[in-house]
């Protein structure tokens, strides 16, 4: 059972608006009222391998929804995909429903780039990801999309007993940009780490919802997002946990942390603990702020331009979510991915 | 030579600095001293171009140039550097990165080769020796956690690879006991030249024991009121402000 909607770009009905208590922020129905053109199918091969090139891995690629090869993987032991969600259509809409699933004490890296090479189209991406008992899953996700699509990726993860999945979004944002991450946990000395970043510009809109529901005890989840707007962007959190009835012992942090460098920047917060068991530990902490002006003037006046103090102050900011990722190749590739973007 | 002549700086509605007068030239170490209030800190800040310190009158020059009119990080490159009397942290920004960093940005705004980080790091071992200190610590975010004096030593270490020519000492004495007055003191001394010029704001004739004077100037009320020869700290010392006061008067 999904506590959030799942979208169907063929059937309009079935996009919600800010009437919809989990899109209140971000309202699809406002810039998507009818269902869009399916998009054409693109020419393959794709050429480059994409921001995570270096770390090479398998590609599973989508090119306007459809899969160039497999849109499953079944995969056991240490393995890295570069999951590539590629867009190149203009003014239509296309969806994808990719699968992977860990075996039992597997080992996976899952790099996930979105890759938007054509403009104003509308991009639907469902993921699936299946964990194993004792697997290891780290996704990591880069959004790259231009200022006039719409994209909403929905993954829904289901873990095992025992198993480890870690991830990090790093969101740049577009006309409407959501990712969701609902997370099925089983307690039971699985571990959830979901961090995410946005730095967004102009009127960019970037949404980070995520729903995770502790069913068994002794389970935990570490949450940790954090983001800048200028311009007249706008970013929003929303992060739900649900300890169920039972769950004891589950450990729960989130955090969600967000800079404002302009006057009409908008940042909407909504950090939710829903707790039905007795012995949990659960904290939520929320900022939104601007930079320090004092800390500003003092790098100011060592020297520093002003536009090169906020990127150095703000970068810091963003590093931290960074710094959590693991392993160091793929950590660095986003580090300078976020760097280039400040 | 710093040339400051009939200078009114407001911080918000409220006048701070009113025709404030000062001259110190080139290889000089002129002392400010004053009561709490007489807006020794407003000074430090005007000069150094801090938003909201606002010059309603009045002109500053630093080697000929009209300081007000440029901002806070093209006065840095030309040679004005602020040591605060409260030092600011910076998360996440390690020391050295900081420091590095600003002294490229310097560099490119002189037109000057930027440093190298191995040339950068040779620098940092041999100013942050002798200033005793901790090269692990540059490692960390600047200033964050350290302790008041750790914090003062990381404005010398500053200055020393900034190379500064117009410092500006704001209490730098304050926090510290007398072996770090020391050697924040023997650090300041070793950037003594004739083509620097200090100014050191001080609350107390302390640091001046230190750092000798070649002028001691009295601030009162956001003006200065009074200036003599190093002996005048003596004086202050013993004596007070009261005569400068405007009750006194």
């Amino acid at each position: 059972m999904s506590a959030l909607p799942i979208l169907d770009l063929k059937d309009a009905s079935s996009f919600p608006s800010r009437r919809t208590e989990a899109w209140k922020y971000s309202d699809l129905r406002k810039f998507l009222r009818e269902a869009p053109q399916p998009s054409p199918s693109a020419a393959v091969p794709v050429a480059g391998g994409g921001p995570f090139e270096a770390l090479g891995g398998e590609p599973m690629v989508f090119v306007n929804g459809r899969p160039v090869d497999a849109s499953a993987r079944v995969l056991c032991g240490e393995q890295t995909v570069r999951l590539r969600l590629i867009s190149k259509a203009e003014g239509a809409g296309h969806a994808v429903h990719a699968r992977i699933s860990a075996r039992a004490g597997a080992k996976l890296l899952v790099l996930e780039t979105h890759e938007g090479e054509g403009a104003g189209y509308v991009a639907h991406n469902r993921l699936e990801l299946d964990l194993a008992e004792g697997a290891e899953v780290t996704r990591l996700v880069l959004t790259d999309e231009p200022a006039d699509a719409i994209s909403v990726t929905q993954a829904a993860v289901r873990l095992a007993r025992g198993a480890r999945y870690r991830q990090t979004i790093v969101a740049s944002g577009a006309k409407l940009q959501r990712l969701e991450t609902e997370v099925s946990h089983p307690g039971h000395g699985a571990e959830v780490r979901l961090d995410g970043a946005y730095v967004l510009g102009d009127s960019r809109h970037a949404d980070l919802t995520s729903v995770v529901d502790h069913l068994g005890r002794d389970g935990t989840t570490s949450q940790l997002t954090k983001g800048v707007v200028k311009d007249t962007a706008r970013g929003v959190f929303q992060g739900k946990i649900i300890v169920e009835r039972g769950a004891d012992g589950t450990d729960a942090r989130m955090g969600h942390h967000a800079l404002i460098l302009s006057e009409r920047g908008e940042v909407d917060a909504k950090p939710e603990l829903i707790i039905y068991a007795d012995e949990v530990q659960c904290a939520h902490g929320n900022t939104v702020g601007n930079l320090d002006q004092a800390a500003l003037f003092y790098m100011q006046q060592r020297g520093l331009p002003l536009d090169e103090a906020r990127a150095l102050l703000t970068g810091a900011f963003l590093m931290e979510v960074v710094d959590r990722i693991e392993p160091e190749g793929p950590r660095e590739v986003v580090r300078e991915w976020l760097t280039a973007r400040l | 030579m710093l040339s400051i002549s009939n200078l009114h700086v407001s911080v918000g509605d409220k006048p701070i600095l009113k025709g404030l007068s000062l001259d110190v030239p080139a290889g000089e170490v002129h002392a400010v001293m004053g009561p709490n209030g007489a807006g020794k800190s407003t000074l430090g800040y005007a000069l150094s171009g801090r938003p909201g310190y606002e010059a309603t009158e009045g002109a500053v020059t630093w080697r000929g140039e009209d300081l007000l009119a440029l901002e806070p990080a093209e006065r840095a490159a030309r040679g004005v550097f602020l040591s605060f009397q409260y030092p600011i942290e910076i998360p996440g920004v390690p020391a050295l990165t900081f420091v590095r960093t600003a002294l490229n940005a310097q560099k490119r705004a002189r037109g000057e080769e930027e440093v190298s980080a191995p040339a950068f790091l040779k620098l940092v071992r041999a100013a942050s020796q002798a200033l005793k200190m901790d090269f692990d610590m540059l490692k960390r975010p600047l200033n964050v956690g350290f302790s008041g004096g750790e914090k003062k030593r990381m404005e010398i270490l500053q200055m020393a690879l900034l190379e500064p020519s117009l410092l500006i000492l704001d209490e730098t004495d304050s926090g510290l006991d007398i072996d770090a007055l020391r050697i924040v003191a023997d650090g300041v001394n070793a950037l003594r030249s004739p083509e620097r010029s200090m100014l050191v704001i001080t609350h107390y004739q302390r640091l001046l024991d230190y750092i000798k004077p070649d002028r001691v100037h009295v601030m009162v009320a956001g003006r200065i009121v009074a200036s003599g020869g190093p002996e005048m700290a003596h004086q202050l010392e013993a004596e007070g402000y009261d005569k400068y006061l405007p009750e006194a008067a």
